[in-house]
């Protein structure tokens, strides 16, 4: 759900002018890695960008506010490695037997910043804020499937909740809790993982107006200042007992207008981290010149497809959709003009997510011969659009895939630019779409259920292509509904099968994630969500 | 003189409720919905947008959200940003760095184009003139983006090494020397070339031959006699420019990172926050408000023809 929602406000032309000076810039520094130690107290900053709302975890769910948010805040399940390994951060243990109820036991003695110990109400008492349609929270669907919830958040807008207080949350004690769902979903114990499941101190509650001015959370870093436009300032929570400590003392999240001179500050070594790299150091592959031995690199759990909407006018045509996807040459596109930033995508699901197949969509290959064939017998006439946000280095890659299409099939085909990420959410939400559109998608939590219920089950939250297939529907439900992880995986799979057949949006590639880090790092990592991997970062001494 | 004063006071009021009007309908009716982007690859969840909707009166009457607004606005009360954070606060840790920087590009501006101005309108043609003419029409060609982003690369830690390529929070004037040579550098090269063609073509009127004819020192006929009358059109240039670079600073101060007034909006377009794009737009409209004012006024003081007219 979280999608990287950078409006690099730099128009093209200051893009590609950049691109162009930036090119007599040039210059790096390779001795970035020196042989002193590492400085268990030092500072360091990352590259961030204005949160989008008060920094509450049930509210939160941009890039700039996630990246304070998840440090602050310590939630029953964590995730590390490359292929984000769930493991027990807050949870003692979380067992079900049916998957419909689930009884969460917290380790004892972990603090909120204030110094309260966190008890299994606090995560009760969260949730149900979160869920409670008067509070207006952003991260309110996260909680939809525990019983319950019907009952204070109804879906008329304009009823009264007839209470505040989910029915399907019951205390069983200062350390355990119990939480039962509407229907069996074997992927809660690690849904829990995400931001909005953590818990939240009584403090909020007594003055949620106070508490935005100075959050107080559980997690590795505690909250020192905010100035709005310019930074959030973290300090290290000594008293934290998770396995994901930091190993520096302050955290600077600077907050920049332009990611261009946020790249330039960096290579200078005034910021120490950037999540994403801006679009003229990608072009032409400059950023590995610049960076050399900096440069980081990630696995973003993540796909990018292009959605055939099926409410498009002479869409609804498997031939046609074939067609596209075998005229794309993802190969080339990755290498040429995304500079290898990106590889080529053959499924739904990201790889690295346990369940996770290559080669699932047959069609996905780039095969010129069969694309014109199966263009022949779709008899589409007309022309193809591929629509999307243009900034952000959005616009270029699809206009490849355009012109590959073009190319390969001979029919016309635009790249059609929408201002920003606003006014493109607004196209593919109203279902708007004329022609094809842009359709990523970021995990929440590492869960294959995550890439396909919500994107395509009849009428998921991010359905853009608006498929439906009973057949799908059912399997994916089944899946829910089966306790056993191994078990569950299969029928997701089953469903994915299913999908890449009717091919509702086209896999074109997956993201690599490419980051940077300042000579003054030791070493940093980055995460799958896209954001800094703070127990891995290091600074060196000075 | 007073009634002058108070005329030109009265004159503000309409302008002022129509200038907040215009901007506060279009800035609020751009098309498209403020919540679209705001949750990423889903939509926002009707309750979120339902919240919201009530905070800002949304759903009421663009004349009705106006009217709202202005009343607050009078108690003192720009707003609050979807995030919460109030309007008047970001107001005011920003403004008194865009007014810094603005001197500071007023000053490069008035000093480096007024001196050239003035050689060049009193010696003529010859080397000095060319070279301000090629250089002047070189600036005014650029685009202040592009001035600045040339800065940034070419004095910046991969160029010269002069400069870091954002300055710190709280900036220093020094640090502001180059975003403020990027914000001054077109008004500068107009004030070279308005002080030049004034002075030259005071340099031929009566009274200031009737000066050298008297006999005066050169320094009081150029310095005194000529100056102060050429200055006169300078001065309305420089005067609305302060008021023009608080509002065309947003494109420096997006490329230095300067948390002003200019960034603020910057990023209030960026991010759609209309509260705040509207509560500096307003501060900005009192300011050029302002600024003509006093310039007619100091008009007034130079030239008496307009006092008593």
């Amino acid at each position: 759900m979280r999608r990287s929602r950078r409006l690099w406000g730099s128009s093209a032309v200051v893009t590609t002018l950049a691109l162009v000076l930036a090119a007599c810039g040039g210059g790096s520094s390779g001795d970035s890695t020196g042989s002193g130690g590492t400085d268990p107290d030092g500072t360091v900053s990352v590259y961030g960008t204005e949160p989008q709302n008060a920094l509450v975890p049930t509210n939160i769910n941009d890039l700039g506010g996630t990246k304070a948010i998840q440090v602050m805040f310590a939630t029953l399940v964590g995730f590390k490695g490359a292929d984000a390994q769930p493991f027990n951060l807050m949870a003692d243990s979380i067992t079900t037997t049916d998957s419909k109820v689930y009884d969460i036991k917290i380790k004892q003695g972990w603090k909120f910043h204030d110094g309260t110990e966190v008890k299994a109400h606090n995560f009760i008492d969260a949730w149900n804020y979160g869920a409670y349609a008067p509070n207006g929270q952003l991260n309110t669907d996260f909680f939809s499937n525990i019983q319950g919830y019907k009952d204070v958040h109804p879906e008329d807008k304009n009823a009264k909740p007839a209470t505040d207080k989910m029915s399907g949350l019951v205390l069983k004690g200062d350390y355990e809790f119990q939480v039962t769902l509407d229907g069996p979903f074997s992927v809660f114990s690690i849904k829990v993982g995400y931001q909005a499941f953590a818990p939240l101190p009584d403090v909020f509650f007594k003055d949620p107006k106070g508490f935005e001015q100075h959050p107080v959370g559980n997690g590795p870093m505690k909250f020192v200042s905010r100035t709005p436009n310019q930074d959030i300032k973290l300090t290290r929570f000594d008293d934290y007992k998770g396995d994901d400590k930091v190993h520096f003392k302050d955290l600077n999240i600077k907050i920049y207008a332009s990611q261009e001179t946020a790249y330039q500050d960096l290579l200078s070594g005034r910021l120490d981290f950037m999540e994403a790299l801006p679009p003229s150091a990608v072009a032409g592959g400059k950023y590995k010149a610049d960076l050399g031995d900096r440069l980081v690199t990630g696995h973003l759990l993540g796909i990018s497809t292009i959605a055939l909407p099926y409410y498009v006018p002479g869409y609804d045509n498997l031939e046609l959709r074939k067609a596209v996807s075998m005229a794309i040459d993802r190969a080339q596109i990755t290498k040429t003009v995304m500079n290898d930033t990106y590889v080529p995508a053959d499924s739904y699901i990201a790889q690295g997510i346990p369940g996770a197949r290559t080669g699932v969509c047959q069609f996905c290959k780039f095969d010129p011969a069969a694309a014109k064939e199966a263009f022949a017998k779709s008899g589409f006439k007309g022309k193809l659009t591929i629509a999307s946000n243009a900034d952000g280095g959005r616009k270029e890659p699809l206009t490849a895939a355009c012109n590959s299409i073009k190319n390969t099939l001979g029919v016309e085909c635009d790249f059609v630019p929408a201002t920003d990420f606003g006014q493109w959410r607004s196209i593919v939400t109203g279902k708007k779409l004329t022609g094809m559109g842009r359709s990523d998608w970021s995990a929440d939590y590492p869960s294959i259920e995550d890439f396909l219920n919500p994107i395509y089950k009849t009428g998921g939250s991010s359905n853009d292509s608006s498929y439906s297939n009973p057949q799908v529907d059912s399997i994916l439900g089944q899946a829910d509904a089966t306790a056993d992880k191994d078990a569950a995986v299969k029928l997701y799979q089953q469903a994915e099968d299913l999908i890449a057949k009717d091919l509702p949006s086209i896999p074109v590639w997956d993201e690599k994630g490419v980051a940077a880090k300042s000579k003054n790092l030791k070493s940093a990592g980055l995460d799958f969500r896209r954001m800094p991997d703070y127990p891995s970062i290091e600074v060196l001494k000075k | 003189m007073i009634r002058y004063v108070l005329r030109r006071l009265l004159q503000l009021i309409p302008v002022f409720f129509g200038t907040t009007f215009l901007i506060y309908v279009l800035v609020w009716a751009v098309p498209g919905d403020p919540f679209a982007g705001k949750c990423g690859q889903t939509a926002c969840p009707q309750a979120y947008i339902t919240q919201m909707t009530e905070k800002f009166h949304l759903a009421d009457n663009i004349f009705v959200q106006y009217f709202k607004y202005l009343g607050s606005l009078f108690t003192g009360d720009w707003g609050e940003t979807f995030n919460g954070t109030s309007v008047g606060e970001l107001i005011a840790t920003s403004y008194p760095i865009t007014l810094r920087l603005a001197v500071v590009a007023v000053i490069i501006e008035a000093v480096i184009g007024l001196t050239a101005g003035v050689l060049t309108g009193l010696r003529g043609k010859g080397f000095l003139d060319n070279l301000v003419l090629v250089s002047t029409t070189f600036l005014i060609s650029l685009p202040v983006f592009v001035t600045a982003i040339v800065l940034q690369l070419a004095l910046g830690t991969n160029g010269l090494g002069l400069i870091e390529a954002s300055v710190s929070d709280n900036p220093s004037i020094g640090e502001l020397i180059v975003p403020g040579i990027a914000l001054g550098s077109l008004s500068m090269a107009y004030v070279a070339r308005l002080s030049r063609t004034s002075i030259a073509e005071n340099r031929r009127a009566d009274y200031v031959r009737t000066a050298i004819a008297k006999g005066q020192p050169t320094s009081r006929v150029v310095g005194v006699h000529l100056l102060r009358n050429s200055v006169i059109p300078v001065l309305t240039f420089l005067g609305t420019d302060l008021g023009a670079l608080m509002g065309g600073a947003i494109v420096t101060e997006g490329v230095f990172n300067i948390n002003g007034l200019g960034g603020l909006i910057f990023r209030g377009i960026q991010n759609r926050e209309s509260a705040t794009v509207v509560g500096v737009v307003v501060l900005l409209v009192l300011v050029y408000l302002l600024m003509s004012l006093i310039v007619d006024l100091l008009y007034a003081v130079l030239d008496p023809r307009i006092r008593y007219d």
